[in-house]
Formats: C-alpha cells, sequence, structure tokens
C-alpha cells in the first residue's frame, strides 16, 4: 500500500489529482479480469500496454454524447430544461460536461461546440456573445484539468467558431483541444486560414481530413481526447495497444515476426479487449445506471473498441537489423512497414469484437500517440522526431501512406515558423494537399509558442517548467508532457517554414 | 537548348507571393544593391577557384580551370559565398526549364504556383517563358519577382503566361537610385510600373527601407501618382532593412527604428494604399 500514502502524502499532486489517483489504485486492486498467460507475457515484455486503463473498467474510455440532444430535450435526471438563451446554453452545457464520465475523469468531448453555440447567437452582438464565451472557455480550461479534451469546429463557417478562434488566441488555453473538421469544399479558405493563423499563436486548432472521416461510421463523428475519430451518441469503451518495438525485440526474424509472433500477439490483445469489454458491458452497471444512456445521449450499439498501434517505426528499425536502412528513410524498411500494417488491418478485419455494432463486430485501428513512459518509441506511425524528412512534402506523402489503414485517429505534427502567422494561406496550401493524398490529420505550432503539442494534447511550456521545479500545477497533462517532452526530445521537433 | 544558371530552388516558399509557392532564383544581376541580402546572387562565377580550399566537405573541386561543385556533398555552410570575392557562387547549376521543372513537379500537390526570383530572373525570359508554360499546364501560378530593370511590354509571350509581378521600386529620385543600386536609370521601373499596373498584373509592391539611402517618402508618393486607383487593390510591402547576409558599406548599418517605419505606413495609407504591411 505504499503507491496509495504516496498519494496522499505527495506534496506535487492537487488534491483532485489525488482524489483520482486513489481511486485509481483503488481499482488496481482487482483482477477479476481473466489474462491468459500468453497475455501475460506480452504484457511483461511490454508488447501489449493497457495504458493505465484499470483493472475493473467500471466507465468506456471515451464517451461522446449527443449534446445537440441535450440542446433540444434538456435533462431530466439534471433537472435541466432546453436552454433558450445563450447563458442557458452556456449554463447547461457547464453543467452536463461535470456528469461525462470517461478514463481520466474528465469529459473527452465537448461537442460541436461551433454547431452547439450558434443558433443561440441572434441577436447578441460580437462583443457580449464574446464576454460570455470567455468565462466559459475559461471554466473549461480550469476546472477540465486534463488535456484529453476536445472541442470540435466546422466544416461550415461559423459566427460562433470565429468567435472562438478569436478568443482562444488570447486566452491561451490548453484545454479543450480544438479540431477544425476541414473539407476544402465545404470550408471556405478565409475560415480555415484564421485556423491556421490562430494556430500559430496557441497551437490550436489542428486539422482533421473531413472528407475522409466523415465516412467512417453511418452516424456523424467527433474528434475526442488525442485525435480519436468516434460516433457521436457513442464512444469508445477501451484502447489497448501494441507496442509494436516490444514485440520486434524478442523476433528471431523479420519473417517469424511478420508470420507468427504478430499474429499470435494481435490474438491475445484482441481477446483481452473483449475481457474488458465483456466486464464493462455486463458486469460494471455502467450502461444499466447512466443517465446518459436513458436519456439517449449515449447508445450502447454506438460504442467500439479501439486497437492502438504505437512505434511502427522502431519495430521496423529493429527488423531491418544491422543493415540500418530506417523507416521513412528507405524503401526496404517502409515497404516492411506496410507489411506489417496490413497484417495488423486484415486482423482488425477478421476478428470478431464484442458488442461493437457500429464497427459492423471489429475493433478499429488507432495509432496511439505514447505514453510517459514510452522511452525510444514514438508516436503510432510517425517518423521519430530528430529523423524527420528533409522536405515536408516528402514527409506528408509518407504520412499519408501509413494513416491509409487507421481509421480512428492518426496525426502528425509540424513546428511552424513564426514568418508563417504573415501567410497562413501558404500553410493551407500544405494541408490541401496532405488531405487530397490521404493524410488524416495534421496539426502545427509556432516555434516559440508556450503552448506546444505533445503527442496530440496540449501543455505549457512555463506549466513544465514549474512541474520540473516541484511545483504543483493545474493540468495533471503536465505530469504527462514533462517527461514525455525530454524523453522523445519534443524541443528537436524540425521547425518547418522559409 | 534554353538554360539559366539556377542558384538554388525552395521548395517550400511562404514568402515569395500568395499560397504555398516554390522559389527557383536564377544566378545574375544586373545592379548591385548596396543593401542587397544575397549579394551571392549578383554574378557569374569566374572559376578563381578562391572557395575552394576552404569548403570544409569536399564539395568543391577544381578541375581543368573550372570549379565543380558536388550538391551531394555540400553541408550548406556557406564557407564559399563568404569568402567569395566576386559576389557569386559556385553551388549554381545550369538547367534546363524541363530540369527546373521537374523538380517544381515533386511539389505538387503541396504548392499553389511557381516563383521565379535572383539575382534577377528578366535576364532570362525566354527560360521564364519555357518554364512558366510548363508550369501553367500542370495548372500552377506563376510569378515574377523583379528588379523592374527589362521592359517587360517588350516580352508579351512572357508576360502573357506571366500571372502576376512582385516588383522591386528602389528608388525615386535617379540619382539616389544609381548610387543604392549601381545602375543607370530607373525610367524602365517607373515605365513597368505603369505597364503593369494597366494590364492588372502588379502582384505586389517593395520598398526597402532604410533612411538616407532610400527615398521611400517619395517612392510612396510616386508609386500612387503612377499606379492611380490600383493603391486600393495592390499589396505594398515596406520592408524594413535588415543587415543579415549584407556585404559591403552597409553591412553593419542597423535597421530603421520603429518610429520610421510607422510613419512611412502611415504615409502609405493617406496616399489610399490598403493593403500596406511592415515586414
Ligand atoms: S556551402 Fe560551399 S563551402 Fe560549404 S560545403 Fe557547400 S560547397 Fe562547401
Ligand atoms: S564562387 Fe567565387 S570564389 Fe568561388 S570560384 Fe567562383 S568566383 Fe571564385
Amino acid at each position: 500500500m505504499n503507491q496509495v500514502l504516496d498519494i496522499v502524502t505527495s506534496k506535487k499532486l492537487t488534491y483532485e489529482q489525488k482524489v483520482m489517483s486513489l481511486a485509481h489504485a483503488a481499482e488496481d486492486t482487482l483482477s477479476i479480469l481473466s489474462i491468459p498467460e500468453k497475455t501475460r507475457y506480452y504484457f511483461e515484455i511490454n508488447a501489449i500496454d493497457d495504458l493505465y486503463e484499470g483493472h475493473a473498467p467500471y466507465r468506456p474510455r471515451y464517451i461522446m454524447p449527443d449534446y445537440e440532444k441535450f440542446i433540444k430535450n434538456g435533462s431530466g435526471f439534471l433537472q435541466i430544461d432546453p436552454p433558450k438563451d445563450l447563458d442557458e446554453l452556456l449554463n447547461s452545457l457547464m453543467i452536463l460536461y461535470k456528469h461525462v464520465p470517461s478514463i481520466t475523469g474528465f469529459p473527452v468531448f465537448l461537442g460541436n461546440i461551433d454547431k452547439l453555440i450558434e443558433p443561440f447567437l441572434d441577436g447578441v452582438s460580437d462583443e457580449m456573445a464574446k464576454k460570455k464565451l470567455r468565462l466559459f472557455l475559461n471554466y473549461l480550461d480550469r476546472t477540465i484539468t486534463d488535456s484529453f479534451c476536445h472541442a470540435n469546429i466546422g466544416p461550415e463557417a461559423t459566427r460562433a467558431g470565429k468567435l472562438i478562434l478569436e478568443l482562444e488566441k488570447e486566452l491561451q488555453n490548453a484545454v479543450p483541444n480544438f479540431t477544425l473538421k476541414y473539407d476544402p469544399d465545404i470550408t471556405p479558405d478565409e475560415y480555415a486560414e484564421l485556423g491556421i493563423y490562430t494556430s500559430l499563436f496557441c497551437a490550436n486548432p489542428a486539422f482533421c481530413n473531413h472528407k475522409v472521416h466523415k465516412k467512417t461510421y453511418s452516424t456523424d463523428y467527433g474528434i475526442s481526447s488525442c485525435y480519436n475519430i468516434l460516433p457521436i451518441c457513442g464512444g469508445a469503451y477501451t484502447l489497448s495497444r501494441i507496442t509494436l518495438p516490444g514485440l520486434a525485440k524478442v523476433a528471431t526474424s523479420a519473417e517469424q515476426f511478420l508470420n507468427e509472433l504478430l499474429p499470435d500477439c494481435l490474438e491475445a490483445l484482441g481477446n483481452y479487449m473483449n475481457e474488458r469489454i465483456s466486464f464493462l458491458v455486463e458486469q460494471s452497471g455502467f450502461f444499466e445506471s447512466s443517465f446518459l444512456v436513458k436519456e439517449g445521449f449515449i447508445h450502447p450499439d454506438n460504442f467500439i473498441g479501439m486497437l492502438g498501434i504505437t512505434g511502427l517505426a522502431e519495430c521496423a528499425n529493429i527488423l531491418m537489423g544491422q543493415n540500418g536502412k530506417r523507416y521513412g528513410h528507405d524503401v526496404d524498411a517502409d515497404n516492411l512497414a506496410d507489411q506489417i500494417m496490413t497484417i495488423i488491418s486484415n486482423f482488425a478485419v477478421q476478428f470478431p469484437a464484442k458488442y461493437s455494432k457500429i464497427a459492423n463486430g471489429h475493433f478499429m485501428l488507432h495509432a496511439q500517440v505514447g505514453m510517459d513512459y514510452d522511452l525510444g518509441i514514438t508516436s503510432g506511425v510517425r517518423i521519430p522526431v530528430g529523423d524527420e524528412l528533409e522536405n515536408i512534402y516528402d514527409h506528408l506523402r509518407h504520412s499519408a501512406r501509413f494513416h491509409r489503414e487507421i481509421t480512428t485517429g492518426c496525426g502528425d505534427i509540424f513546428p511552424f515558423e513564426t514568418t508563417g502567422r504573415n501567410n497562413p494561406s501558404a500553410i493551407l496550401d500544405i494541408v490541401k494537399g496532405s488531405f487530397s493524398l490521404g493524410s488524416k490529420y495534421i496539426s502545427f505550432y509556432e516555434e516559440n509558442s508556450d503552448l506546444v503539442r505533445i503527442t496530440g494534447y496540449l501543455v505549457k511550456r512555463s506549466e513544465m517548467e514549474k512541474y520540473r521545479n516541484n511545483q504543483v500545477v493545474l493540468h495533471d497533462t503536465t505530469h504527462l508532457g514533462a517527461p514525455n517532452y525530454e524523453h522523445n526530445h519534443l524541443k528537436d521537433r524540425k521547425v518547418r517554414g522559409v | 537548348m534554353t538554360r539559366a544558371p539556377i542558384n538554388k530552388i525552395i521548395p517550400l516558399s511562404l514568402v515569395d507571393g500568395p499560397g504555398n509557392r516554390t522559389s527557383i532564383f536564377l544566378q545574375g544581376c544586373n545592379l548591385a544593391c548596396a543593401y542587397c541580402h544575397n549579394p551571392e546572387t549578383q554574378r557569374l562565377c569566374n572559376h578563381c577557384g578562391i572557395c575552394v580550399s576552404g569548403c570544409p566537405s569536399g564539395a568543391l573541386t577544381i578541375a581543368g580551370g573550372r570549379v565543380n561543385w558536388d550538391p551531394e556533398v555540400c553541408i550548406s555552410c556557406d564557407q564559399c559565398i563568404t569568402v567569395c570575392p566576386s559576389f557569386a557562387s559556385p553551388r549554381v547549376r545550369n538547367m534546363t526549364p524541363d530540369e527546373v521543372f521537374r523538380e517544381v513537379q515533386k511539389n505538387i500537390p503541396f504548392i499553389r504556383g511557381i516563383t521565379v526570383s535572383g539575382g534577377e530572373c528578366t535576364l532570362y525570359p525566354n527560360f521564364i517563358k519555357e518554364l512558366f508554360a510548363k508550369a501553367r499546364e500542370q495548372g500552377l501560378t506563376c510569378l515574377i519577382d523583379s528588379n523592374g530593370t527589362t521592359d517587360f511590354s517588350r516580352f508579351p509571350e512572357m508576360m502573357e503566361l506571366c500571372q502576376g509581378v512582385m516588383l522591386d521600386v528602389k528608388a525615386w529620385d535617379e540619382q539616389t537610385y544609381q548610387k543604392l543600386t549601381g545602375g543607370p536609370t530607373n525610367s524602365v521601373v517607373k515605365k513597368n510600373l505603369k505597364y503593369l499596373a494597366d494590364c492588372n498584373k502588379l502582384e505586389e509592391l517593395r520598398i526597402v527601407c532604410l533612411q538616407e539611402e532610400v527615398d521611400a517618402e517619395a517612392v510612396i508618393s510616386g508609386i500612387a501618382e503612377t499606379i492611380g486607383e490600383k493603391v486600393t487593390s495592390v499589396k505594398l510591402k515596406l520592408i524594413k532593412f535588415r543587415h543579415y547576409g549584407v556585404k559591403g558599406r552597409l553591412q553593419n548599418t542597423p535597421s530603421p527604428d520603429e518610429v520610421y517605419i510607422q510613419k512611412l505606413l502611415q504615409l502609405a495609407c493617406g496616399f489610399g494604399f490598403k493593403k500596406a504591411v511592415i515586414v
């Protein structure tokens, strides 16, 4: 019970962070999931990872409430009538957010926020709207103290979206992440350029390839947490990952990896995920008790299991062995990586996932971006920091190729020179080009920005500095970001521009 | 086959026109501006060999009285252009429009267009014409960045393909111009200004601002008089002089202060410029 005492007596955690950590520790005293010997082995060699999701899942990892429905109907459980004006809307949302669970203890998805707000702006001046929205946004940043939280805007230009972008630039908040669903046929250039311009001040919003993602589900999709593309009115039960370098390390040859190890490990991971989902659906009581289900804000049919992949780069490099060929730089390494992706993708297509109706009874692939303890393991299918391709176009072509198989979230991050602010249309051209090739998600920040993207979430450099000096910090993601920033040399990310 | 000396091709340029563009820098210039920030593009290499021994990577060799450059080995340290006494560079490739376009093509679909710059690119009008013809076929927009000393109206085919010119107006008074650029006259620049405004191909105007060297006030008013109502639609860049890269008498000169540059911006606004910016 030392861990519990450590939490209780920590001088680096806020009260709230302690309570969460204690809940986690309590959950982990249980061992109700049946985990076969072989699966345990894969856990031990760090080939399978449950990403701290806990030993007894009692809520889905990510929940994507149907906020439109909430606004239309209000909530009986929360005793909220449908809002009639902007004040009532923002207040209602603030109340509901508090009751949307997730793995982080905070809501990971705040809705298509511009669409929610837009109808309530009629007759409200810009100045008045900004005042109210400023309070709302600051409330979110200061109470949702975890950056794995996402709000969406677009693809249509809205007044609400524009006001939010202007405010974000001013406020420099880490929470929530914003993603602009971008479709060049729908989103006006001027609006997208405002998005890019804003991101070169506050690292928000990121850009999501709407044309590609809108086909993912039979329902509308949302972007949650750290780039998860999930069905609205549902979410993700779980995200467990295969840590490819861990598995590659025990391979005797590339052939053995491809033909034996990888399929075997995927099978173990698939069964493990089904085990988690079964407990959550059949025993945890979540779906029977949550008012979100009862009032139709989420539906069990709309949840999926995400199979995470990480460290494709290092895996390919390990399997290339002594010849020194590298992922991203050599055809052979890339072809091998492609083979790995194909095997994983084929596995997902045929392996039966429990209770996953909206995914046609299968798991869906996600480029998992990494954990604070990952050392020398690059996010998802990215090219490692420090090894980026000199030419950003080559880099983006490579991304487009490896984003292909990944349906529930996969993206790239590029720091840009400050001069990019003078010509957002140039960066928009790059986004257009990469999306036309099939790249799925892209984000930018300015080279000297206080707000930086770690793997997908935002952290302030100034806050990381405080944390390193043993000070208490508001956002728990700073705890994850600080070591990750160092381990993965994120300050060395190649800055783009001319 | 037309060939032109290419100093470099930048696949991604945020600063050479609207959107993302590939910029092609041609070697050689007919002026020698005191404030030039890439003086190594001014002249063609005379193969004197001075730069060869200082190259740390062995990218430069001399054979048969010619200096050769190996791009595979070069580490872009810029040592050679720093020591070159002739305002030249050994890293210049003589390329055909086809060869250049093959490099440009790799950047599609990420770019909106190309910009030819320099040096002074209009010293090679046939090359530009052929390159632009290829680029236009692929739907790329084609811009020229020029000091305006070539009479554009003499090259109708090139101008037909060119969608806009970014014109440097270096000085208005002829003596000021001569002292700054070493060029004989700015009358062609003024003629071009009118011509480009009339045919709607004035993409952008640039003034590098530095007190005592550049009569920026006169340039602003002169432009306004010449282009008339176009002042409202043409982008005017007031570029603060920076000594970075400069060789010669201005190499240690400080940038103009903010007050001066703001005054110029005010002046431009007063003359009706709607798209004047300081960079
Ligand atoms: S920049 Fe010039 S000196 Fe430096 S490596 Fe290249 S050729 Fe040699
Ligand atoms: S680049 Fe300059 S120094 Fe080098 S050989 Fe040519 S003229 Fe001489």
